[in-house]
């Protein structure tokens, strides 16, 4: 076992992990974050993707005890006193979303996408989303709704 | 003013933007174990012997064989197809394909479950394999000798008329092979389940089913209904894929009731690409025959259908897609031989489209190959086939009866969406430089069928204390929105709010049937079924209504707008539903305004036009989908936002059919895209927008005028991308490239054309 | 999946990473983990402990020292990308740089980590091997400079002791390079890929997936020293290669690639 102190969506939280164990389950069963998912084993779809020291990075790609010292940001953190943020609230509003399970980490993803590029065009998003998989929109939906929060400041 | 046909957003977004989603995984279940399979590294082989004891070492770790698990999948629920090839939920003497389960590993945590699996010794005697459909139609490798064939179904007829082709100028040939697709859900399967202490069973499935898999797991496990219950929470997506309950689930309630103890298993990425039932797999041997003129006269398709290692219901796919062989044309002479084989591969299942996509995609083909023989526009050629407007309900000579349709209104409203003349003028400038990157241009004109089954859903409406109602509903929204567009459909014939309208599924003790979400019928059966039942609310509130003003209830009439009842001609005094709940409760009738409706109808036929234009690089082979243009007429739209998001997604899985996906065994059936690594599942980058334009053609089918809009979108679009893709590689002499058409498969058709 | 148990040391610095690695020889250097975890999920990957470097930042920099640019070995991508310095003096590897996976990956992973993991499918390890760069390890024996064109020595394997880290890449500065990749898919492998770069005015030109390593197209590079035309000295591009076939690409198709894709860089340089 390994101790590690990190900071989650503003939290100081202390624990012992195992070494093996992955950043994302750490959030989802030592902390009980359970809005970000596992959606495979190759970090290829980015169903995971939290924010790390400010930066998007697949949490099944970084294990809990790499995180020790660090500041991680999930889905849970985004809505402030019950708002949807500004990414959640162009999702909704462009229907970029249909089973859910992709969405957190496409929001995360979003989010620091934003954050390094504010106004991003339509090919940029198509490649800074390519590490983040869909299988019921189709994506259309998706980039509107990023550009839609480009354009409310996200 | 009715709420329908209004793009509303959907009601159910909080959670899965909050990350507040309740997907199996992410249930609380104390002191659940979990369970790890072990599956067969080998696609066909004798188990001689499985040894347990290494991983029964690790702590708290208890193994289970097929000997401690007795029981076996049921057999197909269609009695044509072959009833003896049933899978042992955990195999015993053989394994069939690679994946297959061989032990099962309870653990009190999951990495333990994993180290455990890894110890499970497995001793096999390799057996020869049959991967291949056209290997398994030998009948030299058998994977049920006992059964003395590989055959799992059949359809249409095997004899031949000789004279099909009379009177035909031209008869076009090719074989096309719609390749073995994964459906791959972003959330895997997942299943959980609890002995309570009155003896009943809860399991918590991800599916597309809570019904069917609740009656389905009672008789496999030989329990009485009523000690189960299902309840499917959030699921994040199926396509099919969890259309039918597997080994896994028998498996997970089996142990539950066994160990007396909760158990809960997610299965990994890798093991779902191998281990959950695929789609399509079927290899067409075609000939269409016509005139000069561009009149075509007869067809004919011999099919080859891969039903995998346990057949199921994809033995019967052969036969959806004979019935929609004719498309879109008024084709005279259609003859279909199918049959469905066992191969030593994972099983397959009805996966978004489920036997119709690869209908539209021979038609759609050989309409073009014949244009290209008779050097007519493909455009045209459609147009002198198409079933005319005024000749619906029109039977096809493959035996269905399509109810509504417009083609030529639809090619027409993608023709210039698209812009087509210019396209040509595009395309035409580009070969006149003799430019490396082509241009393509690709028209698929589909139909298909939604509700093939015909089937009866379920709904219940009932008025809460408050003045809010609820539906229950039979159907089972994964992803599709029903508890918005079910709540506007309520709305609509209720008078109350959708905000105050909830929708409630997938719990088989709250909903008591239903036939789930698959087959795009939900809307048209499951929506019905809830206005059926939002109806009779309103009778019954008329009554009480006639008690509570001293009027005879026919003489009572709710104005919708306000959400009030009155006596007609008389608008005051009235009652809202807030203020009738409140009186009803208070004298002890609340329970009055609760009404259960079910509603059947037969299948419906949505259909449309697809335009896809391609970018070939015909140095590298690689193919560039420009643009996709989609007209889908899937009758009224109840909520379009809704509508175009699955025509979205839809035509998504259509283009990653045409240019991307496959799913591929070596000789040996190793899978080989076993991952999100290996198989090429596209990402935002490799797509551009879909333009998708609405048509409406209401249906007869029923008072809403809905068909099912699911799986048009995949339906239309691999055949346009697929046109598109032999429309740039036309002057290379090109008329057939395997899908994916992607840059080795272009290359190659390019140099077998200059060989 | 989950990985097979391992145990996990966090190294303050370069030197203590050496001498935990030297205490179990099967124990693996993690930097961002990019290459290591997801062999270790799926448990092709099995040491039985883990030297984490990821926290040395004085391993993260890149320096113009006038004709060479040096760059920390535990530099992420995604900041040779952004780097001002790279893209002015050496713009081919931070073009590259955001070739490598997604944005997720390239805040991870480091061009330490991706060179050592020695993928013959790598970017980063065709245009370096196209650079000339040199790799600096240090180990138990001190420092020491490795050519690349000696340090990938088969798939996944380098020339690096098992006690050696990489702290260092040095490459030229370099006007004019082009790297082209060929995908099935945006997110996918380099199914091939093609670097060419001028290096003191000689064209030089390496491949990616065409190998049990990155290889340098030395066919290529004579044919085009002779004085041969781009498409030329391009036809030669798979001559001494040995591409695999595989579920993305035959070796045919591959071979193909590469004699496109060369004569298209060469083109574009």
């Amino acid at each position: 076992m390994t101790s590690v102190a990190i900071t989650v969506n503003g939290q100081l939280r202390d624990a012992e992990v195992e070494p093996r164990q992955l950043l994302v389950y750490f959030l989802r069963e030592t902390l009980g974050l359970k809005g970000t998912n596992v959606g495979c084993d190759t970090s290829s779809c980015g169903a995971c993707t939290v924010l790390m020291d400010g930066v998007s990075v697949k949490s099944c790609t970084v294990l809990a005890a790499q995180a020790d010292g660090s500041a991680v940001t999930t889905i849970e953190a985004l809505a402030e006193d019950g708002d949807l943020h500004v990414v959640q609230q162009a999702f909704h509003e462009h229907h970029a979303l249909q089973c859910g399970y992709c969405t957190p980490g496409f929001v995360m993803a979003t989010v620091s996408l934003l954050q390094e590029n504010p106004n991003p065009s339509e090919g940029e998003i198509r490649q800074a989303l390519e590490g983040n998989l869909c299988r019921c929109t189709g994506y259309h939906n998706i980039v509107r709704a990023v550009e839609a929060a480009a354009r409310a400041g996200g | 003013m009715s709420i329908l046909g209004n793009r509303v957003l959907r009601k159910e977004d909080p959670r899965f933007l909050r990350g507040e989603a309740t997907y199996v995984e992410n249930l609380t279940l104390e002191g659940a174990l979990t369970i790890t399979f072990v599956r067969s590294l080998l696609a066909h082989a004798r188990i001689v012997g499985v040894d347990t004891s290494a991983a029964e070492a690790l702590p708290d770790v208890q193994v289970f064989t097929g000997a401690d698990i007795d029981i076996s999948t049921g057999p197909p629920p269609i009695p044509v197809l072959e009833q003896r090839m049933r899978r042992p939920v955990v195999a015993t003497d053989v394994v069939r394909f690679v994946g297959d389960i061989v032990a099962v590993v309870v653990s009190l945590d999951r990495a333990t479950g994993v180290d455990a699996a890894e110890l499970v010794s497995v001793e096999y005697d390799p057996l020869p394999v049959a991967v291949t459909t056209v290997d398994a139609a030998k009948d030299e490798v058998l994977l049920y000798p006992e059964i003395g064939t590989n055959v799992a179904g059949r359809a249409g007829r095997t004899d031949h008329d000789p004279r099909l082709f009379d009177g035909c100028d031209v008869v076009v040939r090719d074989t096309l092979v719609s390749q073995r697709l994964a459906g791959c859900p972003l959330e895997v399967r997942s299943a959980a389940a609890q002995l309570g202490a009155d003896g009943r069973i809860t399991a918590w499935l991800s599916t597309q089913v809570p019904h069917r898999d609740h009656f389905g797991i009672s008789m496999t496990l030989g329990l009485d209904p009523a000690q189960l219950r299902v309840i499917a929470p959030d699921v994040g997506g199926g396509f099919g894929a969890k259309s039918a309950f597997g080994a896994e689930e028998a498996i997970v309630v089996w142990l539950a009731r066994h160990l007396g103890k909760p158990v809960r298993w997610t299965e990994t990425r890798s093991e779902s690409m191998i281990a959950l039932p695929h789609g399509r797999g079927q290899r067409l041997e075609l000939a269409l025959g016509g005139k000069s003129d561009g009149t075509i006269l007869a067809y004919r398709m011999d099919i080859l259908q891969d039903a995998g290692a346990y057949p199921g219901v994809t033995a019967f796919l052969p036969n959806l897609t004979a019935l929609l062989a004719s498309g879109v044309y008024a084709i005279p002479r259609i003859e279909v031989d199918g049959v469905s084989v066992v191969t030593n591969t994972a099983p397959l299942t009805t996966i978004r489209g489920a036997g119709r996509p690869e209908a539209a995609q021979a038609i759609e083909r050989m309409v073009d190959l014949f244009a290209a023989e008779i050097g007519m526009d493909p455009v045209e050629v459609r147009r002198k086939n198409f079933i005319a407007k005024e000749a619906f309900p029109y039977q096809t000579a493959s035996g269905a009866t399509y109810d509504s349709a417009d083609y030529e209104a639809a090619l027409e409203l993608a023709l210039r969406a698209v812009g087509y003349e210019e396209l040509r003028a595009e395309q035409q400038r580009r070969r006149d430089e003799g430019s490396t990157r082509e241009l393509g241009i690709g028209i698929s004109s589909y139909t298909e069928i939604t509700n093939p089954l015909g089937e009866e859903e379920y709904g219940e409406v009932e008025i809460t204390a408050d003045g809010g109602a609820i539906v229950h509903t039979g159907s089972f929204s994964h992803g599709q929105g029903h508890e918005t567009t079910f709540a506007m459909i309520a709305s609509e014939r209720l008078g109350l709010p959708i905000e105050q309208i909830t929708v409630v599924k997938g719990d088989t003790d709250d909903v008591p049937k239903g036939t789930g979400t698959f087959g795009s019928k939900s809307t048209q059966i499951g929506g019905m079924a809830a206005r059926g039942a939002a109806d009779e609310v309103v009778e019954r509130a008329k009554v009480l209504v006639g008690d509570y003003l001293e009027a005879s209830a026919a003489d009572v009439v709710l104005d919708v707008g306000l959400g009030r009842f009155h006596v007609a001609g008389t608008p005051q005094p009235s009652l809202s539903w807030v203020e009738l709940a409140e009186r009803t409760a208070a004298d002890g009738r609340l329970d009055e305004l609760k009404a259960q409706h079910e509603f059947q109808a037969p299948p419906t036929f949505p259909f449309g036009v697809h335009i896809a234009v391609v970018d070939v690089d015909v140095e590298t082979g690689k193919v560039d989908l420009e643009r996709l243009v989609a007209v889908d007429d899937a009758g009224t739209l109840i909520n379009p936002l809704i509508a175009e998001g699955q025509v979205h997604g839809g035509v998504f899985t259509g283009v990653a059919q045409a240019l991307y996906e496959e799913f591929v065994y070596d000789d040996d059936g190793n899978p080989l895209t076993g991952s999100f690594v290996g198989y090429a599942f596209p990402s935002t980058a490799d797509l551009p927008g879909w333009e998708v334009i609405e048509m409406e053609t209401p249906t007869p089918a029923n008072a809403l005028g809905v068909k099912g809009i699911g799986e048009s979108g995949t339906i239309g679009a691999t055949p346009a991308v697929w046109n598109a893709v032999l429309d740039a590689l036309a002057p290379y002499g090109v008329r057939h490239v395997d899908m994916p058409c992607n840059g080795e498969n272009v290359w190659r058709a390019l140099q077998e054309a200059k060989a | 999946m989950i990985p097979a148990a391992f145990a996990y040391e966090r190294a303050g610095s370069v030197e203590e990473a050496i001498a935990l690695l030297g205490r179990d020889e099967d124990a693996k250097l993690l930097a961002g983990g990019h290459s290591l975890i997801p062999a270790l999920r799926l448990r092709i990957a099995r040491p039985s402990a883990l030297v984490d470097i990821g926290r040395l930042d004085d391993l993260r920099y890149v320096r113009d020292d006038g004709d060479r640019i040096a760059i920390g070995a535990l530099t992420h991508h995604d900041a040779l990308v952004r780097d001002p310095v790279l893209a002015a003096r050496c713009g081919l590897l931070a073009h590259a740089a955001e070739l490598v996976g997604d944005p997720q990956v390239r805040h991870r992973g480091t061009i330490g980590g991706s060179l050592a993991h020695a993928d013959p499918a790598s970017d980063l390890g065709a245009v370096a091997l196209a650079l000339d760069a040199e790799l600096v390890a240090r180990g138990p024996e001190g420092e020491r400079a490795i050519p690349v064109a000696e340090f990938f020595t088969g798939p996944f394997t380098s020339s690096l002791g098992p006690q050696e880290i990489l702290t260092e890449i040095r490459v030229p500065a370099v006007e004019r390079g082009v790297y082209l990749k060929y995908q099935r898919s945006a997110r996918d492998w380099a199914t091939v890929g093609v670097a060419a770069a001028d290096v003191g005015g000689r064209v030089q030109v390496a491949l990616a997936s065409m190998g049990a390593t990155p290889l340098r197209a030395t066919a290529v590079e004579e044919a085009l020293a002779g004085g041969a035309s781009a498409a030329d000295a391009a036809a030669l591009a798979a001559e001494g290669t040995d591409p695999q076939t595989d579920v993305s690409a035959s070796s045919e198709y591959r071979a193909h690639l590469a004699r496109v894709l060369a004569r298209r860089a060469l083109e574009q340089l």
